[in-house]
C-alpha cells in the first residue's frame, strides 16, 4: 500500500526531499516505515532515539498500524520559539 | 474581524492586535495581561548569527499549540491564551514567537506566559536553522512528547518559580 512521507529540518536535508511517496506491506506500523528509510538514508539511523513521528498530523507511536493513503511525518528534535 | 488566537505562518508579528483580540472578549475580568515576544539574536554559543529559517509542521503546529491551551486553562482557568509563531527567513530583531496571556490576577498571567513559551520549545513542531559567520546549523532542542509527563511539569516548575 501507498502512504506519503514527511521529513522536516536535518531529516529533510538528509533525505533531500520534505516529501516522499513509500510502498510498504498491509499491516505495517510507523516503525515500519522508519526502518525502511533509515536502510535507505544512514545518516537518519542517529535520530532514531531523539525524534518523534506522527501519524496524519498528530504525534503517534511507533507501533501505531498505518492505512493506506495516510502521511506519517518523522521529526528531529523540535527548536520553536 | 480580530486575529484568530492561534496561529503559525510568514506573517511578521505584532503584539498590540494580538493584545487587542484578547482583551475584546474579556467582559471586563481580566486584572493583567502578560505578553512575550521572542526575538532573533545576533549572536549564540559563541557564533555571530546573521539569520535565522524557521520551518514547521503547520497542522501539528496548530494542534500543540491547542493543546498547549488546553494545559493552560486545566492549570489555570480562566486564562485566556494567544500564541502566533513565524515560520521563514528572519533577521535580527525580527519577533519569532509572540505570547499573550490575560487572567484576573498578575501572578497567573506570568506564570502561564513563561509555561507557554516553556512548553513552545518542548513540544510545537518548529525548526530554526542558524545562519552564522562561517556557516549553519540546525538547532536540535526537544525531543517533541507531549505525554511527557516529566516535561509537563517541568516547564510548570520553571513558570511558578
Amino acid at each position: 500500500m501507498r502512504v506519503t512521507v514527511r521529513l522536516f529540518a536535518r531529516l529533510r536535508d538528509i533525505a533531500g526531499a520534505a516529501e516522499m511517496p513509500r510502498e510498504i506491506p498491509p499491516g505495517s506500523t510507523i516503525r515500519t516505515v522508519w526502518t525502511q528509510l533509515a536502510g535507505e538514508f544512514p545518516g537518519m539511523a542517529q535520530y532514531e532515539r531523539s525524534m518523534s513521528s506522527a501519524l496524519n498530523a498528530d504525534y503517534a507511536r511507533m507501533d501505531v498500524e498505518v492505512h493506506e493513503g495516510d502521511e506519517i511525518a518523522f521529526l528531529p528534535p523540535v527548536s520553536g520559539g | 474581524m480580530s486575529l484568530p488566537p492561534f496561529a503559525i505562518g510568514p506573517a511578521p508579528l505584532a503584539l498590540e492586535p494580538l493584545v487587542s483580540a484578547i482583551a475584546a472578549d474579556s467582559d471586563g475580568v481580566d486584572g493583567a495581561v502578560v505578553t512575550f515576544f521572542g526575538l532573533v539574536r545576533n549572536h549564540n554559543q559563541g557564533r555571530r548569527v546573521r539569520y535565522l529559517e524557521y520551518e514547521a509542521y503547520e497542522p501539528l503546529a496548530l494542534k500543540a499549540f491547542g493543546r498547549i491551551d488546553d494545559e493552560v486553562r486545566t492549570r489555570w482557568p480562566g486564562m485566556r491564551l494567544a500564541l502566533h509563531h513565524r515560520t521563514g527567513r528572519l533577521e535580527i530583531g525580527e519577533a519569532s514567537v509572540a505570547i499573550v496571556t490575560a487572567s484576573p490576577h498578575r501572578g497567573d498571567a506570568f506564570a502561564a506566559c513563561r509555561y507557554v513559551i516553556e512548553r513552545v520549545k518542548q513540544i510545537v513542531p518548529v525548526w530554526k536553522r542558524e545562519y552564522f559567520d562561517g556557516g549553519d546549523v540546525w538547532i536540535e532542542g526537544a525531543t517533541a512528547d507531549p505525554e511527557d509527563a516529566a516535561a509537563r511539569a517541568e516547564a510548570e516548575r520553571i513558570a511558578c518559580a
